[in-house]
């Protein structure tokens, strides 16, 4: 076990998506120490696998790149990744904290020039592209990734595969020996930022995703809007790569229903409202999108989004929850089966694709938290508990980048309250 | 229940009830329906009426039906046959995100249609209701030859024949698999105490009617 590093007034973030960055940023800008752990190989979270956003509609770029530099240039953040918190044990104002760190192969003197990953042939299931492309085992995870490093992955340690990598940096930066470690660390309070995760689209049966290939979830198509995308940026249908001119939105898709998620996931009406000028975008005049609903839940500010997107020709609405998804077996169209509530008339429609606004599930569900925190019903982080674990961002609920940095801010405040307070006792 | 009120009865407890709820039929419907306090929870959604196998069939689907009792359309909602066609499947309920009781709730619309004398006079769900309902506390037991003579005959001699021989195969294999005794005819069996089964029926319906606020 490699030894303790920080102290009772470092703050230990967890989880580097835009809030865990917001608040390790926040944090370090107020002088405090942090340690900002994230799982995966890098920084950015979801936000970094978004198309555009809403309502702007400007590239995620924008926003993360100028939180990258700020961290790059903060001496108070240590980023660690390819590690997760086994382990919270101590209290309020003194916790030690176990991470288990798994190997990334590839180390400090990388350039991220991939020559690995042009020597290497052997391919797995792109995760940033929810498994719609695949990508070489020598990997950056995507062009935003934070660290520039490459990583290597596990399935080809040991194999040819791996020595061609090897061999193929001129670095010395590919270390095949490297091994999963565990370490500990002190920490006055913790900012828990771990995000969330698409609701299983394969729960809701009548709906045919896994069955029907032209049946998609809202995040798989912001992979296939975005350039850098398994498409190219093109809205190409999974059957066949045919043009999907006549697309097909489905709200709540797992949200506001007991059967699956009790809560309304917040922003996939946006999300969805934002994607028709994805089809919009790509096909002008011959773009077709319609949206099903059961009502338009566009709060606040958003609003006016929402009233531009209805003025559009291209899109229309129909006030309906689908009751269930065909496939016309000859085409692979899907054909959308239910009954609108402004008239009561059943229709099936058919549709080149169908993209579900699948809801957001906490990526850890609270109970799992290594630490005490309090649940809500549907495993968010809720307020109220006695311990300096403070959830943040789309741990706490669904919430959009805007309310997530919010939270991220108001949870930091809280966890420099307490490590204020636990310096002074030490003086 | 179905068919044991005389008319007169019936009008005079629409009369009452019509007097007592004014314009509030959703509060009427929530304390004299089966389930009926889940009405307002509907928003909407409509995923119940595309899942019921009878949807083209019915002309006013559950979310329809739940909406129109919010909006007062007394007279409308307990005439209407859509509640008769529900064939108790159940796809509605699983489906329903908020979780109502729909079938129930539809169940509960024509009974106390039904008690009103405001449901739909041809309609065949209705009638089996009722035959079934009669031929099941007379004895305490269902008696299927009796109850299918009555089904097939309800229209007179002539169509009670054609239909007996249109469905001869489905009796006739009724018949083989002891579904069905040819000797139900005389009487048939029932419950050892068939009075007191039927001072039980009377106890229940006392005691449902005053909890809905129906009794005399
Ligand atoms: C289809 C879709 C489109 C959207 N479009 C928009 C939009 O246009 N505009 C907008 O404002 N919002 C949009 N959103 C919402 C947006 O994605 C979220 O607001 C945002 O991702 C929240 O950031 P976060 O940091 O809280 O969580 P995340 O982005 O989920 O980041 C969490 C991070 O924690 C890490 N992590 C997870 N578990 C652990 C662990 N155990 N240990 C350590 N680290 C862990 C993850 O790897 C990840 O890096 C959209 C959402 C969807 C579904
Ligand atoms: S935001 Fe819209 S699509 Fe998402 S759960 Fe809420 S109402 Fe449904
Ligand atoms: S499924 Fe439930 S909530 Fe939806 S319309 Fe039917 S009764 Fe209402």
């Amino acid at each position: 076990m490699t030894p303790s590093v920080a102290t009772s007034q470092t703050i230990l973030v967890v989880g580097g998506g835009i809030s865990g960055m917001t608040a390790a940023l926040e944090a370090a800008e107020c002088g405090k120490q942090v340690v900002l752990v994230e799982k995966s190989a890098t920084l950015g979270g979801r936000t970094a696998t978004l198309y555009r956003y809403f309502p702007k509609l400007c590239h995620p770029t924008c926003g993360l790149e100028i939180n990258l530099r700020r961290i790059k240039a903060s001496r108070n953040i240590r980023v660690m990744t390819l590690a997760e918190v086994t382990k919270i044990a101590g209290s309020r104002g003194g916790y030690t904290v176990t991470l288990k760190i798994a190997p990334r192969y590839v180390n400090a003197n990388c350039t991220a020039c991939g020559a690995c990953a042009e020597a290497v042939s052997a391919e797995i299931p792109n995760p940033w592209d929810y498994g719609l492309g695949r990508m070489k085992a020598a990997y950056l995870p995507h062009t935003m990734a934070y660290p520039q490093r490459y990583v290597i992955d596990p399935a080809i340690v040991g194999t040819a595969e791996g020595e061609k990598a090897k061999a193929a940096c001129r670095y010395g930066a590919i270390d095949l020996g490297m091994r999963e470690e565990t370490l500990e660390l002190e920490a006055g309070a913790i900012v828990w930022a771990t995000g969330w995760k698409p609701y299983d689209a394969a729960k809701i049966q009548p709906y045919g995703y896994g069955r029907f290939p032209n049946v998609i979830t809202s995040v798989e198509f912001e992979r296939l809007a975005d350039p850098h995308g398994p498409t190219g940026g093109k809205l190409l249908r999974p059957s066949d790569g045919k043009e999907a001119k006549n697309v097909a939105f489905v709200q709540c898709a797992g949200s506001r229903d007991e059967n699956h998620l009790r809560h309304c996931s917040r922003i996939c009406c946006m999300a969805s409202l934002k994607q028709t000028q994805y089809v919009r975008e790509a096909f002008a005049e011959d773009a077709r999108s319609t949206v099903y609903y059961i009502d338009i839940r566009a709060i606040d500010r958003f609003e006016d989004f929402y009233a531009k997107v209805r003025k559009d020709a291209t899109v229309t609405f129909v006030k309906s929850k689908v009751a269930r998804i065909a496939e016309d077996a000859a085409t692979r169209d899907p054909i959308l089966h239910g009954v609108d509530t402004e008239g009561y008339r059943r229709y099936a429609n058919r549709h080149d694709l169908v993209v579900l606004a699948i809801g957001m599930e906490p990526s850890v569900k609270a109970a799992d938290i290594p630490a005490d925190v309090v649940a809500d019903s549907s495993g968010f982080i809720d307020a109220g508990a006695e311990s300096a674990v403070f959830g943040a961002g789309c741990a706490t609920n669904a919430l959009d980048v805007n309310r997530a940095v919010q939270s991220a801010t108001a949870a930091t405040l809280r966890a420099i309250q307490v490590v204020n307070r636990a310096a002074r006792a030490e003086a | 229940m179905p068919g044991d009120a005389g008319m007169g009865d019936m009008a005079d407890l629409n009369e009452r009830a019509l007097a007592k709820y004014r314009n509030d039929f959703l509060r009427e419907v929530e304390e004299r329906v089966d389930e009926g306090h889940w009405v307002k929870m509907c928003m909407q959604c409509g995923v119940c009426a595309g899942s019921c196998p009878f949807g083209p069939h019915w002309e006013h689907s559950p979310p329809k039906i739940f909406l129109m009792i919010r909006a007062g359309k007394r007279e409308a909602v307990l005439t209407s046959d859509s509640m008769w066609m529900c064939t108790s499947c159940y796809n509605c309920v699983v489906r329903c995100p908020r979780k109502l009781p729909i079938t129930t709730i539809m169940h509960g619309l024509a009974t106390y249609a039904q008690r009103l004398g405001l449901a739909p006079k041809v309609q065949p769900t209705r009638d089996f209701s009722i035959i079934f309902w009669e031929n099941f506390t007379r004895t305490g037991r269902a008696n299927e030859m009796r109850l299918m003579l009555r089904l097939w005959f309800k229209e007179g001699f002539a169509a009670g024949v054609k239909k007996a021989l249109s469905m001869r195969d489905l009796g006739l294999a009724m018949l083989r698999t002891k579904r069905m005794s040819p000797l139900e005819i005389l009487g048939g069996h029932g419950v050892k105490d068939v009075k007191g089964f039927q001072a039980m029926i009377r106890k229940a319906k006392e005691i449902e009617d005053r909890r809905r606020g129906l009794s005399g």
